[in-house]
């Protein structure tokens, strides 16, 4: 965990004091990757940097694990804190391998423990350990340095990871790749992670929270979602953009905004059922499921309605069905391509969970707007 | 990156073909003024001289060379430190400045100080070899990126740490470049160290040229060149075996 108590820095320049960081206060519980976010200038990389001391602080506290910080001597404590910053800095001088083992070398391990730890750490970062770990830096490519950047900092296996806009030089293709591999890597490494990024796609993607600074303060600290639907003041909207609740619905995975437990029909039941069924939910279709539960077909009340026999005759099939655990832009996306209003959701196995459609998650994303009055849209009325 | 590698390679090659068909050529060349002129003669006649004088001329290198290598990047290291930020520029303005004194000078005013013999020689060869290392040496480590010297602070280093394992390997080649041109400016200066008393080939090119015996002079001269030669071809080879491959351009 780390914990921020009123966190400042004040520069001295030729011009007079500059507060580059105003009593920030900032809570990140053990596990979780929390995003500092804001434009450039915005005191975010200071207040990073003032917690591994590479910038003194003028005043406040920082807390990592519950001890307050200023009881370690800087350099002890830089070894138990990952860092990773934007221009990756392996030294040029030493291999990949002694580039990782730097500081397992500096905490005094053996080398047969910290080469093993080179090998293992390369894998987790999904490079060969064979090919890469007598290599020199010039010989990768950026995106591999950073994986291996990632990997020296992971080396000794710190608590507390600090990132400083790591995926920040990386083209935009690998730092997709990049960011999906440092997730599934987090998922089993539970670090607590302070992460700048300038990027508000990234601090969505990444973040279990964002924290927004603007001129030195922290304006808002909360979940992706909340800061997309509930942004705090005009400057945080600005910010997340205009189209902020298009960028919710990655955030949303259907299983979570799909109708459970919808009314089926198998192929022996007769039309009539079918339609009966679908009347009493106010439905004009219906999924039709095979023996196991798998989605087989669908019917259509317009094209049904007065004819005579079992669903088996009458089915057409699905157009596409959708995974319970995509998210719902990648929803939205099948649905205009296939000019669908709604899908059939269907687990890894096929077997049918639920419908989704657009009316639904239009209702899902402005729920939110109208359970609290949006304080945006709130100030606009009263202008007006 | 990779096709400026190319044509690097392709001129480099070319370059070297050319100059080894100018070498060949101008061996032949030498072979025929020596053959034709009898210097060869000449040369061979003084061989036991060429023998002493050339032992007292690498002691001359050797001693001032080293001694200039021992102060100049220490002084480089001590100049590039953040502490030295305020002097440091201007320090290197009043060494660049001394730097403009003839050499002639230079041995001429370290006679006037220490007398006559070798200890002002090595003084004043010394002082000469002194500024491309200090030069090379602060240049070097200055311009080590400063996301290095963050990345080495950040995983944890002292400060005499990153100065030996991250700032050092990297400012390496530079810091060569430096001690290759004091050595070179050296050795062609030591004949300059007889007119102070401090022995060496400069005997026999002085002693010739006052003779007009060109036979003589040429036996100091070719030697002296002769030496440059091999003391940067030496320099060459641990400037190419000794950095590490990751910041060696050559490798």
């Amino acid at each position: 965990m780390i914990t921020l108590d009123k966190l400042t820095k004040v520069f001295d320049t030729p011009n007079g004091p500059v507060t580059a960081v105003d009593h920030v206060s900032l809570e990140v519980p053990e596990g979780e990757i929390c995003v500092l976010l804001g434009p450039s200038g915005c005191g975010k990389t200071t207040t990073l940097k003032m917690i591994n001391r590479i910038i003194s602080k003028s005043s406040g506290k920082i807390f990592i694990e519950g001890r307050d910080t200023d009881e370690y001597h800087e350099v002890q404590l830089r070894r138990n804190i990952g860092y990773v910053i934007q221009q990756i800095g392996l030294f040029p001088n030493m291999t990949v391998e002694e580039n990782i083992c730097v500081v397992p070398d500096l905490l005094g391990w053996t080398r047969d423990k910290s080469r093993k730890r080179a090998r293992e750490l390369l894998e987790m970062v999904a490079l060969d350990p064979d090919s890469f770990l007598k290599r020199y830096p010039k010989e990768l490519s950026g995106g591999q340095q950073q994986r291996i950047g990632v990997a020296r900092a992971l080396a000794a296996d710190p608590p507390v990871m600090l990132m400083d806009e790591p995926f920040g030089a990386i083209d935009p293709i690998n730092r997709e790749v990049i960011q999906d591999e440092f997730l599934k890597l987090q998922e089993s490494m539970r670090k607590t992670i302070l992460f700048v990024s300038h990027d508000i796609d990234e601090a969505v993607k990444m973040g279990d929270r964002i924290a927004i600074f603007r001129d030195g303060q922290l304006i808002q600290s909360d979940t992706p979602d909340n800061v997309l639907a509930h942004p705090k003041n005009s400057f945080i909207a600005d910010f997340v953009g205009s189209d902020r609740t298009l960028k919710r619905l990655g955030l949303i995975r259907v299983r979570d905004a799909m109708e459970h437990n919808p009314p089926t029909v198998r192929a022996e039941n007769t039309i009539e059922d079918a339609v009966a069924l679908m009347k009493e939910n106010g439905h004009i279709s219906i999924v039709m499921i095979g023996p196991q539960g798998r989605a087989r077909g669908c019917l259509r009340l317009a094209e049904i309605e007065g004819k005579k026999g079992r669903v088996n005759e009458h089915r057409s099939s699905l157009p596409t069905t959708i995974d319970i655990n995509a998210d719902l832009r990648s929803a939205v996306s099948t649905m205009f391509a296939h000019d669908l209003s709604w899908l059939a959701c269907v687990d890894s196995d096929g077997f049918y969970k639920g419908y989704i459609s657009l009316k639904g998650i239009t209702h899902l994303l402005g729920e939110t707007y109208r359970d609290q009055i949006d304080p945006i849209a709130a100030q606009g009325a009263a202008t007006s | 990156m990779a096709s400026a590698h190319t044509i690097g390679d392709k001129t480099g090659a070319w370059v070297g073909k050319i100059g080894r068909r100018l070498l060949l050529l101008s061996a032949f060349a030498l072979g025929l003024i020596v053959s034709e002129t009898g210097w060869l003669q000449d040369i061979i006649l003084y061989w036991p001289d060429i023998e002493y004088l050339a032992g007292e001329h690498i002691t001359l290198v050797l001693v001032s060379g080293g001694l200039a290598i021992l102060t100049g990047v220490p002084l480089g290291i001590w100049l590039s430190r953040p502490s030295m930020r305020r002097i440091s520029e201007t320090l290197m303005q009043g060494l660049n400045i001394g730097a403009t004194i003839p050499t002639l000078a230079v041995l001429a005013l370290s006679m006037s100080f220490l007398g006559i013999g070798t200890q002002p020689s090595i003084f004043g060869l010394w002082l000469v070899s002194l500024l491309p290392i200090v030069r090379n040496t602060y240049i070097g480590l200055k311009g080590v990126q400063p996301a290095l010297i963050e990345a080495a602070r950040g995983v944890g280093m002292s400060p005499g740490r990153i100065l030996y394992k991250v700032e050092l390997p990297n400012a390496l080649f530079v810091i060569f470049a430096g001690i290759r041109t004091a050595l070179a400016i050296n050795v062609g200066t030591v004949p300059l160290a007889f007119l102070i008393g401090g022995g060496g080939l400069g005997e026999l090119i002085f002693t010739g040229i006052a003779l007009n015996d060109t036979g003589m002079m040429l036996a100091g001269a070719v030697a002296t060149a002769f030496l440059a030669i091999v003391v940067d071809f030496i320099v060459a080879q641990i400037q190419f075996w000794a950095i590490p491959r990751g910041v060696n351009p050559l490798r």
